[in-house]
């Protein structure tokens, strides 16, 4: 059969593979340089100081714990309110609800829309809906209007940021449900359980570190986010501890927004804001890893019960 | 002298969506017996065993048509709650299907879903069930230990110990030695001889020698011309495998398809 495709399809060939690792190569030298620059510039910054003090003169001295402290407790108080409502519906969408029902379909879209609405639209949802609607509501009921709940805090802030990581736990908690062999359901229901005792008793427990690495994923996400905070409950400079739910805080992220905008004195502060980048990072980093080892564990697990 | 009858169908029929997968099948199955339930793949005899404990309520789009009768009353019609049914119709699977979980606890898991929770109790069904199973010999000083870690064989027999911990009625097995090698599947024969004094067992087996060599009674089943399941011939297996009265039942135990 005569060749069609001439003397360049060979050279063309080695064009291509050329382009596909350049646009590779490109992607590793800027992860490289993003994680380098702030190893070189974070590293030397980071003390036990830095970490446990206050942020001083204008946040051109001093440390980063309200910073920490606040990102801490607001994944915290986000992880309660996310995991548990994002695993039941995972269950509900998996073991419950029929594949094909209306229900079902509705509610795999909603979470898939969820998870592609831009991050400041919760922000602001949360302050409309949270801060304005609930909170406000709150204080008429409770404190005879007085400004308690009506106002950002650190509850809203989280529980804000909780609409926002639900999809993350949901696919999560799902993919780790349909691991769990029907073989074992079956054998459940096959000695008179009921379908609830099978997943109280074989099936979630079977499923746990999924529900966990969902949760640790959320909280990684939420980690980082700093959009739905910024209307909900996260303080420019507050260096008391936040002791209420309804109390403001300071963020990681928010204090690295403001320290590169708001700085008075630029030079100053920018070795404070690589600290602050470098503590950040490493935090959703521990965070993934966990995650990854959770989730491979799980992957053994699976793999010698079958 | 002839045993009481234990389970019944009249006329049962089986659908999975548009296909008929099972039609017309009555049949007696005798208490304290041994029922072999033979016939080529695909002929309908696992989903008519997972009728008498409606497994097959659990297959999204099959919906079933007859009367099922458990001791003279009928199961499907809110008679029987499905828990109780099952508890009282307990099943062992094709693949040995123990829970990860310790081996205590996959005997365990049954009782205690029915409400036992005193631990000497406990203890009681746990080393009963696994001696009416032919295992506490080999697992009474591991009992903490991953059901997993044991043979497929030994996995097997737990399983048949975990149906009995429940105190079953019936046990109805599909294929339980398929997966096994001869050995384990002498074992678990012996086994079926042994429990019959006390239970109604119900087989479903591809092995024909299995049948002829375990069952008291053979229920043969094969596609109709509509293609769907139905059964043949039932008798005696003594008869069944020496003078079967029809001519395809005859053809398929000699080997002649099948």
């Amino acid at each position: 059969m005569h060749d069609t495709r001439g003397p360049f399809s060979r050279k063309l060939d080695g064009v291509y593979i050329l382009l596909t690792f350049a646009a590779c190569l490109m992607i590793v030298v800027m992860l490289a340089i993003i994680l380098g620059n702030i190893g070189i510039n974070g590293i030397g910054i980071v003390n036990w100081a830095f970490i446990s003090g206050k942020p001083e003169a204008g946040m051109t001295e001093g440390g980063i714990f309200p910073a920490i402290f606040g990102t801490v407790a607001l994944v915290l108080l986000m992880t309660i309110a996310v995991v548990p409502v994002g695993a039941l519906t995972a269950v509900y969408l998996h073991e419950y609800a029929h594949k094909d029902s209306k229900a079902a379909r509705l509610i795999r879209v909603a979470v898939n829309n969820l998870a592609g609405v831009p991050s400041i639209v919760f922000g602001l949802f949360g302050l409309a809906f949270f801060v304005e609607f609930v909170g406000s509501r709150i204080d008429n009921a409770f404190y005879g209007g007085e400004l308690h709940y009506g106002q950002p805090g650190i509850i809203w802030a989280s529980l804000t940021l909780a609409v926002l990581t639900l999809p993350v736990v949901i696919v999560s908690t799902e993919e780790a449900l349909r691991a769990v062999p029907d073989d074992v359901r079956h054998a459940a229901l096959a000695v008179g359980a009921t379908e609830w005792q099978m997943l109280r008793h074989v099936v979630i427990p079977q499923a746990m570190p999924g529900v966990l690495t969902g949760g640790i994923l959320a909280v990684s996400r939420g980690a980082g986010e700093v959009a739905p905070i910024l209307f909900t409950g996260a303080a420019y400079f507050l260096p008391d501890l936040p002791s209420r739910l309804n109390h403001q805080f300071m963020e990681l992220g928010y204090h690295v927004y403001v320290m590169a905008t708001q700085s008075p004195d630029v030079d100053a502060t920018k070795p404070l804001l690589y600290g602050t980048v470098f503590v950040l990072l490493a935090l959703t980093f521990l965070l993934n890893v966990t995650a990854i080892l959770i989730r491979s564990r799980m992957r053994t697990r699976i793999a010698h019960s079958m | 002298m002839e045993n009481p009858v234990k389970l019944e169908t009249r006329n049962y029929a089986l659908r999975y969506g548009n296909n008929l997968a099972l039609t017309d099948v009555s049949l007696r199955i005798f208490a304290n017996q041994i029922t072999a339930l033979i016939g080529p793949s695909g002929c309908g005899k696992s989903s008519y065993l997972r009728a008498f404990n409606r497994m097959n309520d659990l297959i999204p789009g099959a919906s079933s048509a007859g009367e099922i009768f458990l001791n003279g009353v009928e199961v499907q019609n809110g008679n029987i709650d499905v828990v109780m049914l099952r508890k009282r119709a307990g099943m062992v699977f094709q693949r040995p299907n123990p829970f990860p979980k310790s081996i205590y606890d996959n005997i365990a898991f049954g009782p205690r879903m029915h409400g036992v929770s005193s631990r000497s109790r406990l203890n009681q069904i746990v080393e009963d069930s696994l001696q009416r199973a032919v295992l506490w010999d080999e697992v009474k000083d591991i009992l903490k230990q991953s059901a997993l870690s044991l043979s497929g064989g030994q996995q097997q027999r737990l399983c048949i110990a975990r149906v009995l911990a429940v105190a079953p009625e019936v046990i109805l097995m599909d294929e339980p030695c398929s997966a096994l090698d001869p050995i384990s599947t002498l074992r678990i024969e012996e086994l079926m001889q042994s429990l019959k004094q006390n239970y109604t067992i119900v087989i479903v087996t591809h092995n024909m020698q299995q049948a002829a060599r375990v069952s008291d009674w053979t229920a043969f089943f094969m596609l109709n011309g509509q293609r769907s399941g139905t059964l043949i011939e039932f008798g005696s297996s003594s008869e069944m495998f020496t003078q079967p009265q029809d001519k395809r039942t005859e053809d398929y135990i000699t080997g002649r398809f099948g």
